[in-house]
């Protein structure tokens, strides 16, 4: 009989062992379904890992796909820190690229346009994530449901605008006009995709890690979302301190819709996001709500994603594997989580 | 004395390095009372938790009416016949009394059976004088209501040893007469009891028998606890004598407090209705009253949680407009909290981090919205190491620490900060009494050195000791006010029940 026991501390090699453990577990749960669809389970992963690592292009095309994932990841770390169950940051990163795509449209000098594009995406995430938060805040509306019932909301606002007013007249196709190439964002290495938004992706990382490690906002944070009761009588708005914490996760999910559009898409289309707004949950989840940890969490995930689609063409397992890893790897990290909180413990007959 | 009821034998239970027990044998008659004391950390709920099946001991066994048996689960403990009242109750708030009683209990063919539940709930309920509404949820009880339906259910499903953790920690003087009428009753039908309570003087009162655990061990037995001084119990508690401090005269100063006409809106509680009291440098004022008349609102309009309809305030001569945690902390006012595990600390995060919550934004702790964290991790290993903090570092969770250590952390980040007044409610609660000891000391060191202190508390004992002046609250207002010297407390307990008085 195995039981379990409540611990009062968790040693700090959790935080690495957790998410390797959660990830192991994932690929020996998904293998079953790979070796149902008829594949070798080996060389199913090894075509997923060639493909995604196997070679300099490989790891660029890798690093582009992590780049929202990153933003998205960091907008998710940085609400749920605070407890602020921001579940939006699809619709987030949806009214960033928008945004950025309109700004990016009109024209003006590049560099002048890639900076206004960065701040109006951001702008237009955190407006979205402000309401959410506002709602909470006022009326105790629950966020969960809030933000996750106004990613529909944006995205089908997204889809009337590239249908309707927004539609591109030249192709004819429901996709929005596309950015001045002068908006272009530069690409840091000839011949691949790596462009100057995964550079601000993995800049943003460690940024975010300092303010919510080393600046009163991020002591804020991190208070309230422990204890809201302590934080208040330690003097801490705590309304305020939710609506700052919802601005900063709208704005980065934001920035990572201002990527899509400026680095990969140069356009909004209705697919432009496959779900980087939900994977950021799951990244945030892998990276222990750590900011950094965010970054190889998100690079795991893009070299699912990557590497399912080779694995598709060779092997002939669908692609939609990429899901459930993704799906299996949330749940496995929710479930190691509990050892965090409990050991667990033999019983045996009475010694 | 008839065959035990139950009997532990050398539990030994560990936990890392700690030891919190060793060997410990402990046992109890049918029909009998036994008190369970030892200091804060002594083991004494790890014991209990043992015998409840929430921890497998490392060693050691448990016989049940001379039978072993292996407890591994509160299930286990309960059809053993064993019961068990936590210091924090495991209600579910939104269902009813009865609803509560029948979790969990199978019915006739998957049916509940309300009306068996009912007829049983009134039998136990007469029988000891345990009286619940049935039909209320448990979200309309009070703390002392919640901890009788607590009772209740043990004895509900058949408890013929009931454990008590604390349980008189959360209750008023007045309700501790009932419980203790209750627990008597239901020794005189057979049943046996453990009693945990830091209080000597009512486990003299109502116990037959104590076992004493120091450091984890037994360090004595007391036979007739009612024959014993409380100080022989302290001194087989702790291993040495505890004197209570002595509280020389005063020679009290100007006001640093004063309240002119509070009023408060019934928001939650009982609001204050014009309350008008000071207090004066070098002074303690204490204010004693039945729990629920107003102390808390009182405690978060000075503490500045809570905004008062109408009325002044002033710390140290300035008047306080805002009625804001920073306003008043910046006019030197320092606050120790009622409940420190939920308002006081950050139980998941490092220690370091709640020592200085209060003042993260002040040059001492950061500039400029960037934290000092050298000056974060200084000052708390300053305070860890004055005030004997026991904890392995600042970076220890704050949940970790026991009662004693979290009051001693509560009481060096606002001492840190040299307040001219300072306001705590109910500052020993489940502390042991050298924990207490060391608390009363430093309010006395804080009073020789010119600071003012109002103690809100529930121990009239307690306030006598320590405090010049006792204000008495009731319903929300203050009705009377005594100096030590006329003090008793007969009078205090007649302004509590409302009786007019004047100060
Ligand atoms: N789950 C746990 N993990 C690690 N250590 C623990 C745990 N529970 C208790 N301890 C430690 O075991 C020792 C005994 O703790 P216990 O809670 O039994 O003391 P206690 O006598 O009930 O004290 P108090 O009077 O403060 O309630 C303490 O040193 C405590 O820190
Ligand atoms: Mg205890």
């Amino acid at each position: 009989m195995f039981r379990l026991e409540a611990r009062t501390s968790t040693p700090a090699w959790f935080n690495l062992a957790l998410p390797l453990l959660a990830i192991g577990a994932t690929l020996v749960l998904c293998s079953g379904l790979i070796a149902l669809a008829g594949a070798g389970v080996f060389e199913a992963y090894g075509v997923m890992l060639s493909a995604s690592f196997g070679d300099s292009y490989a790891i660029t095309e890798t690093l582009v796909r992590a780049a929202p994932m990153i933003f998205t990841g960091l907008a998710v770390a940085v609400a749920f820190r605070a407890k602020f169950w921001n579940i939006g940051a699809e619709g987030q990163l949806l009214a960033g690229a928008v945004a950025s795509c309109f700004v990016g449209a009109i024209p003006m000098p590049g560099a002048l346009a890639m900076l206004l594009m960065a701040l109006a995406g951001a702008a237009a995430g955190a407006a979205v994530a402000l309401v959410p938060a506002t709602l909470r805040v006022k009326f105790k509306v629950d966020d969960v449901v809030s933000s996750l019932l106004l990613n529909s909301v944006i995205y089908y606002a997204l889809m009337a605008l590239i249908e309707g007013p927004w539609k591109d007249s030249f192709s004819g196709y429901p996709i929005s006009p596309p950015i001045e190439d002068s908006a272009n964002f530069p690409v840091l290495l000839e011949g691949t995709r790596l462009h100057l938004g995964v550079v601000a992706a993995l800049i943003a990382a460690p940024l975010v890690w300092f303010l919510i490690v080393r600046t009163t906002l991020g002591f804020r944070i991190r208070v309230t979302g422990e204890s809201p009761e302590a934080a208040r009588y330690g003097g801490i708005h705590v309304e305020r301190v939710l609506i700052s914490t919802a601005l900063l996760s709208g704005a980065l999910a934001g920035l990572a819709g201002v990527g899509e559009v400026g680095g990969v898409h140069f356009q909004v289309m209705s697919d432009i996001s496959p779900g980087y707004g939900y994977s950021g949950i799951v990244v945030a989840m892998l990276a222990r709500l750590n900011p950094l940890g965010v970054v190889p969490a998100a690079i795991f995930l893009a070299a699912v994603m990557t590497g399912a689609e080779a694995m598709s063409r060779a092997t002939g397992v669908p692609a939609f594997l990429s899901d459930v890893i993704q799906g299996t790897a949330l749940l496995a990290m929710l479930v190691a989580l509990l050892f965090t909180a409990y050991r667990i413990r033999r019983v045996g007959a009475a010694s | 004395m008839s065959a035990p009821l139950i009997e532990m034998r050398g539990i030994t239970k560990s936990f890392g390095a700690v030891k919190a027990n060793e060997g410990v044998d402990l046992s109890v008659a049918p029909g009998e009372i036994l008190g369970l004391l030892g200091e804060n950390g002594a083991g004494k709920t790890t014991l209990m938790n043992v015998l409840f099946g929430a921890y497998a001991p490392d060693a050691g066994e448990i016989l049940v009416q001379g039978k072993p048996v292996w407890i591994t689960s509160s299930a286990d403990a309960l059809a053993a016949g064993i019961g068990m009242v936590h210091q924090h109750f495991h209600l579910a708030p939104r269902l009813t009394v009865l609803e509560n009683l029948l979790i969990g209990i199978p019915g006739k063919s998957g049916r509940i059976d309300r009306g068996g539940g009912l007829a049983r709930l009134s039998d136990i309920s007469r029988q000891h004088g345990l009286t619940l509404d049935p039909n209320l949820p448990v979200s309309a009880l009070s703390v002392g209501e919640q901890q009788r339906l607590e009772i209740v259910k043990a004895l509900f499903r058949g408890a013929r040893l009931l454990i008590l953790d604390e349980p008189t920690a959360v209750l008023a003087p007045s309700e501790v007469d009932g419980l203790f009428s209750a627990l008597r009753s239901m020794a005189a039908q057979g049943l046996g009891i453990i009693f945990i309570s830091h209080k000597l003087n009512e486990v003299r009162a109502l116990t037959h028998r104590c076992t004493v655990l120091r450091h984890g061990r037994v360090a004595g037995r007391v036979d007739h606890p009612a024959n014993t001084t409380s100080a022989a119990m302290a001194q087989l508690m702790c291993g040495h004598e505890i004197v209570p401090p002595a509280r020389g005269p005063s020679t009290p100063g100007v006001a640093v407090l004063t309240l002119d006409g509070i009023s408060t809106s019934r928001h939650s509680g009982t609001p204050l209705r014009y309350v008008s009291l000071s207090v004066r440098a070098g002074e303690i004022l204490g204010i004693a009253g039945v729990s629920g008349n107003g102390q808390k609102a009182l405690a978060e309009v000075i503490s500045g949680t809570r905004v008062p309809d109408a009325g002044r305030m002033t710390i140290a001569g300035k008047a306080v407009m805002r009625f804001s945690p920073r306003e008043v902390q910046a006019l030197g006012l320092g606050r120790i909290p009622e409940d420190r595990m939920t308002t006081g600390l950050v139980t998941n995060l490092p220690l370091a981090d709640s020592m200085v919550l209060p003042r993260i934004g002040t040059a001492a702790f950061s500039r400029k919205g960037l934290l000092k964290p050298d000056a974060i991790r200084a000052f708390a290993e300053e305070q860890i190491k004055a005030y004997d903090i026991r904890c392995p570092g600042p970076m220890t969770r704050a949940g970790a620490l026991s009662g004693g250590n979290l009051q001693k952390a509560l009481l060096a980040r606002e001492l840190a900060f040299d307040p001219k007044v300072l306001i705590v409610s109910q500052p020993t609660r489940g502390l042991d009494i050298g924990a207490a000891r060391f608390i009363h000391e430093k309010f006395l060191d804080m009073r020789a050195k010119g600071c003012g202190i109002i103690v809100i508390g529930e121990d009239l004992e307690e306030l006598l000791v320590l405090c010049d002046r006792i204000a008495v609250m009731y319903e929300g207002r203050i009705a009377g006010t005594l100096d030590s010297t006329d003090a008793t407390i007969a009078r205090l307990g007649l302004l509590m029940t409302g009786a007019e008085g004047h100060s």
